[in-house]
């Protein structure tokens, strides 16, 4: 086989993974607009902030030690203690989950009803607190996150493959590892929505809000419940890319990374999220391996927000979205 | 003639039971407009009550108090025997309260065998770690509430349309959804806003059947407004009529329609 074809291949299977990392991040997107109709720009900050913390909880950080120390006059800052991953995980997702509480208490109850423009504008808010808390609460610098996801090139696939082809494929565990998450998560959470009582009342809060209230569904628990999974599938998403790339402030631009992902996916479907996802992390590389030496590189920027806007003008509900369909 | 513990025997032999529902001198405003004043009613069971007026009457407004949607500035309402305190609609739903909306309310993405299903909701208790997983108890759960829906779903003579989306149906089919919802719950008192309203003949007098079916075949006790007079007296036994707000005429429809307030509400005498 040709070098350059077995290098596209290559190219491909690292694109496919890349994909996955998007739609990882785009599916807490997809969940909150399918529940709430809320398009949530927060959710970038809430995997940068749960990922803040798992690591702050597992290093015994003591949360607002500069606040404590600049007001006391002491000098605290661990406790000293170090909590294994499974604990300091589950720790932090009960973090996210009183967030979601706090966040419909304090927030989105008083705006029940509102235009989704004001909701939007709401979570720029929330996403802009988050940021400033989360650097308050755990600060600012650069941290490693380890809960002990295998990381570096996979060996076997790489001995396979030079078996094979005469050419090693690098492919990264942690991608690997990160697929298959992503992949339990979609199939948790599309059997939530579709096969349990609290799914279905999820849906039918996203549809009808005075009819959900007939049936006997409290909104404000459903709301709750949303904001959780969105925290939940943020913590996720805020493990796998702080472990690949450090958990520091840029963790909360990938949700700018999720919006093309949404355009082509459908903002309501969540195989349209991985669908997206894919296309997104594949077409990028093979762009940037095709076009890129034509165009002096650098094409990975902005391929992804190019083809958003195509897609926005020829198909505007997305590959999956639903229809948009206005009755006269 | 009318019984208060004991209820009392239809004209065509049926046997109404005690009070279910009773409103105690209720007023609710809106600011400075007066909505509902001082309108005392009682609902028993097995019965079906027609609540009547011209537009604007606050018949509407009338059944948002009884269902939750309002809170009345003042009066009681008492629900099986005691008196309610202020609630919020889902709370009420969870007592066994169902309604229809006027405009209809139906989850439009999803389909009628969905739909129904949201109104078994109130009825399901296992845990959501249970549900997810599927098992045991969550299973038997969901399997004898499905047989429900689909009971109800006979019933109302919906089987074509399970799968479709409600999105796609007619209006009439519509309503003899949201119907099947509320049924679907297995209300202790099922309340409808209109269900005739915006129907063709042929759709009313098949609502008509139904309704008298669900009363006669699952004892449901019903409340429903409607403002078209023919079709109210057929259906109902015991009838209020409503008109600016206040109660002008409570009874069987032979009294109401003997009522000169009553005539004079729905033939428009000049109100001074």
């Amino acid at each position: 086989m040709p070098d350059q074809l077995l290098y596209a291949m290559e190219v491909t299977l690292n694109g496919l993974m890349a994909g996955v990392l998007y739609a990882l991040v785009a599916l807490g997107f997809v969940l909150i607009f399918k529940a709430s109709g809320i398009f949530n720009f927060a959710q970038g900050v809430m995997a940068l902030f749960a990922a803040a913390t798992l690591v702050g909880i597992m290093d015994g950080q003591v949360p607002f030690s500069h606040l404590i120390n600049a007001i006391l006059g002491t000098k605290v800052h661990h406790f000293g203690w170090h909590i294994p991953a499974i604990a300091g995980i589950l720790m932090a997702i009960v973090v996210m989950v009183f967030l979601a509480w706090a966040v419909q208490y304090f927030v989105m109850r008083h705006l029940v009803n509102q235009e989704p423009i004001i909701l939007f504008m709401a979570t720029i808010g929330l996403a802009y607190f988050l940021e400033g808390f989360s650097d308050l609460m755990w600060g600012s610098e650069i941290k490693k996150l380890d809960v002990g996801l295998p990381q570096g090139i996979n060996i076997w696939i790489d001995e396979t493959t030079y078996g094979w082809f005469g050419y090693g494929f690098f492919i990264d565990n942690l991608d690997i590892v990160a697929t298959i998450i992503a992949a339990l998560l979609v199939v948790a959470l599309v059997a939530f929505s579709q096969y349990t009582k609290q799914g279905r009342a999820m849906r039918a809060v996203a549809d009808d809000h005075q009819a959900a209230l007939s049936v006997g569904i409290s909104l404000n628990f459903i709301w709750v419940l949303v904001w959780s999974l969105a925290g939940f599938v943020a913590l996720v998403a805020g493990i796998v890319w702080g472990t690949k790339s450090g958990v520091q402030f840029s963790l909360s631009l990938i949700a700018l990374k999720a919006l093309p992902v949404l355009m082509l996916g459908g903002f309501t479907s969540i195989p349209g999220a991985i669908i997206g996802g894919l296309i997104i992390g594949v077409g990028e590389k093979l762009f940037e391996f095709a076009i890129g030496p034509l165009v002096g590189g650098a094409t990975e920027n902005w391929f992804a927000y190019v083809l958003a806007l195509i897609f926005l003008v020829f198909r505007p509900q997305g590959l999956f979205g639903e229809k948009i369909i206005e009755r006269v | 003639m009318l019984d208060q513990t004991d209820g009392y025997t239809t004209a065509d032999g049926r046997k109404i039971g005690g009070v279910v529902m009773e409103m105690k001198n209720i007023t609710l405003r809106f600011g400075g407009v007066t909505a509902i004043e001082d309108i005392s009613f009682d609902i028993r069971e097995g019965e079906i009550r027609a609540i009547i007026g011209p537009n604007g009457a606050g018949k509407s407004s009338m059944l948002n108090v009884v269902s939750g949607f309002y809170i009345p500035q003042e009066g009681e309402v008492w629900f099986r025997g005691s008196p309610r305190p202020p609630m919020r609609p889902f709370e009420v739903a969870r007592q066994g309260i169902a309604r229809t909306f006027q405009n209809i309310a139906l989850f439009e993405g999803m389909t009628v065998l969905d739909n129904v299903m949201t109104g078994r909701l109130t009825h399901m208790n296992t845990g959501v770690i249970a549900q997810a997983l599927w098992k045991g108890k969550a299973e038997a759960e969901e399997t004898a509430n499905r047989e429900i829906a689909e009971k109800v779903i006979d019933f109302l003579e919906i089987q074509h349309i399970r799968k479709t989306p409600v999105a796609r149906l007619p209006y009439g089919l519509k309503k003899r959804v949201e119907l099947a919802r509320a049924l679907a719950a297995e209300p202790k008192l099922l309340l409808l806003d209109e269900p005739m309203a915006g129907m063709n003949v042929e759709e009313k007098e098949d609502m008509c059947r139904f309704i008298l079916d669900v009363n006669d075949e699952f004892g449901t006790t019903i409340a429903l407004i409607e403002h078209d007079m023919g079709v109210v007296m057929d259906l109902s036994d015991r009838v209020v009529v409503m008109d600016y707000g206040k109660k002008i005429g409570d009874g069987t429809p032979d009294e109401v329609r003997a009522n000169q307030q009553v005539i004079d509400a729905y033939l428009g005498v000049s109100h001074d």
